[in-house]
């Protein structure tokens, strides 16, 4: 592996990582909270797969740079600014329909992008992919069904679920960005061209919108820049309260 | 033969299975008494596992690495599944898990008191598993064999995961003594804090215990409250001499003749306190409990809903 690949991979690993971390820290608050006990298990399931997902890229990540940072390093002994997860990931979780609505977004995102780094010619990379597909899987059809139930259910679900649509449509964008790191993996047979999944996912997700009779918003507004450490505002509070235990006794195992 | 002729076979029959040590399923006669005893119990312990989750849930965004995130979401995922199997095994009995629910909210039915001290460190996390889910242990392992079918089968399966909760639980304990000075305090606190509490849920002295009597007679429940708090005393005692903490308990001691230790007495008027509602934290899991539960009734009217327009679109094209 060349040093510019490597560079790359590790950077790769890292952003991948922060998408599950960040994205499982918020599933995981919905834990004792959800509307009754079987969505407690369901919610606390699917935190598991992503904290587990989190753990195999940033353990990759630690193996590459090999100079003794663990994955919790990765996790806990970083800034916002120095965080490179997709926007979507870190929104608040707000009601029931918006967390629904966040997830099936991604789970047609990953359901397309995960058999596609199964293909990596990175091994690591290729055999936490084949796992996290079938995961994905199960969390597609419980986010597909929710969206259903809620946007052709009672006329309050209906509209919390389109509001939860509209305000989420603009972070999807990024999802499907690709900067030169992404690009030269791709080129590299390492990295998945996102490009080529847009028009697939856009398929998908207007589809499962429409039998939910809820309209696609347009595609004017877009809000990008996680990719580059340039957050929203609720990244901060949630390291905040992620990191506070670890960073307060430093140098502690646990 | 009379009504009253019939009940008395019937409570015979009762009597002679329970004494042959066979287990009651829910289609068998039983007394009205019995059944109501076992509803308590079950769904008190329903809610214990479901209340259980708020004082670790509390501690899940906060966890000190991602290996720990992990355990303590799956263990919390356990608790969840636990709170279903013994909801189910309530049902079966003839209550249905909204009422249970009702009776959660309303205060009328309890959960365990240990829920109504507070989370306050990352070393209560590992209290809880080691000391709570660990005296909670003791009890369910006499319960496997408890009269009721449906409820000695959940606990076997329930055992089984419960085991494991306590060791993750002790070996954050043992994490945290063997760690730095700061780590090892935390531990200490930890453990003094929930030492207490834990002895009291084993409930009330024998001779003070409202349901005990019968509850033995029927085999619901299968040893004494103070049987089982010395077993959890006996056992916890090694336990924290391995972690190298100082006992919580000034006058515990081996009394080589009983073959068990001797201790101090637990404070009862705390233990009454609580149970009355009055603990640290009894309005609050309650509170959090309905604000979910208050919040989530759109999201099961729209399933109604969903399903209602579903099936009567099925009836249309049939």
């Amino acid at each position: 592996m060349s040093d510019t690949i490597k560079d790359a991979t590790i950077e790769y690993a890292i952003r991948l990582g922060d998408d599950a971390n960040v994205l499982g820290h918020r599933i995981s608050e919905w834990v004792s909270r959800g509307p009754f006990l079987e969505e407690d298990i369901a919610y606390a399931n699917v935190a598991l797969d992503y904290i587990g997902r989190a753990r195999m890229f940033y353990g990759y990540a630690s193996e590459l740079t090999n100079d003794g940072r663990t994955e919790d390093d990765f996790a806990y002994m970083r800034d916002d600014r120095q965080y490179r997860n997709l926007l979507l990931m870190e929104l608040p979780k707000e009601d029931f329909a918006y967390s629904q609505v966040r997830q099936l977004f991604i789970d047609i995102y990953y359901s397309l992008f995960l058999p596609e780094l199964v293909k990596s010619k990175d091994d690591t990379l290729a055999a936490i992919a084949a796992k996290a597909i079938k995961e994905t899987r199960y969390h597609l059809r419980r986010s597909r069904d929710w969206v259903l139930r809620l946007g052709d259910g009672t006329e309050e679900s209906h509209r919390r679920t389109q509001r939860a649509v509209d305000s989420l449509w603009g972070y999807t964008h990024e999802m499907f960005e690709l900067d030169d790191t992404e690009q030269l993996l791709a080129d590299s047979g390492i990295g998945v061209d996102i490009t080529q999944l847009r028009d697939e996912w856009h398929r998908q997700v207007s589809a499962i919108l429409t039998e939910a009779t809820l309209n696609i918003p347009e595609d004017g507004w877009a809000v990008r820049g996680g990719r580059i450490g340039y957050h929203t505002e609720n990244l901060g509070h949630l390291l905040t309260e992620m990191q506070f235990v670890h960073r307060s006794y430093p140098g502690c195992q646990w | 033969m009379s009504s009253e002729e019939q009940t008395s076979l019937q409570e015979q029959q009762f009597m002679q299975k329970i004494n042959a040590e066979e287990k009651i399923e829910p289609k068998d006669w039983m007394p009205e008494k019995y059944r109501k005893n076992l509803i308590r119990q079950i769904s008190q312990h329903a809610h214990s596992e479901v209340i259980g989750m708020q004082p670790e849930g509390n501690f899940l965004t906060r966890a000190p690495s991602l290996r720990r995130k992990a355990i303590l979401l799956s263990k919390i995922q356990d608790e969840a599944g636990h709170g279903l199997y013994l909801y189910s095994a309530a049902e079966t009995l003839g209550i249905s898990r909204d009422e249970m629910i009702e009776a959660l909210q309303s205060g009328r039915a309890k959960y365990a008191s240990i829920f109504n001290y507070p989370a306050l460190t990352w070393g209560d996390m590992g209290a809880i598993g080691w000391l709570v889910d660990g005296a909670a242990i003791v009890n369910q392992v006499s319960l496997q064999r408890t009269s009721y079918g449906p409820y000695a089968r959940g606990m076997i399966r329930i055992c089984k995961e419960e085991s494991f909760h306590q060791r993750q639980g002790y070996d954050i304990m043992l994490t945290l003594a063997n760690g730095t000075s700061e780590q090892k305090a935390m531990a200490q606190d930890s453990l003094n804090r929930f030492y207490w509490p834990a002895l009291m849920m084993f409930g009330p002295h024998d001779s003070e215990s409202a349901h005990s009597a019968k509850s033995m007679e029927w085999k619901i429940k299968r040893e004494t409250n103070d049987d089982l708090r010395q077993k959890f005393i006996d056992q916890t005692a090694s336990q924290i001499e391995f972690l190298g903490l100082e006992h919580p308990d000034k006058e515990l001691k081996w009394n080589e003749e009983r073959g068990h230790y001797d201790s101090g007495e637990i404070d009862w008027e705390e233990f009454h306190n609580v149970i009355a509602g009055n603990g640290h934290c009894n309005r609050q899991r309650l509170e959090h409990h309905i604000k979910a539960h208050e919040e989530g009734a759109w999201v099961r009217e729209a399933l109604v809903a969903y399903n209602a327009k579903k099936q009567a679109k099925q009836a249309e094209v049939a």
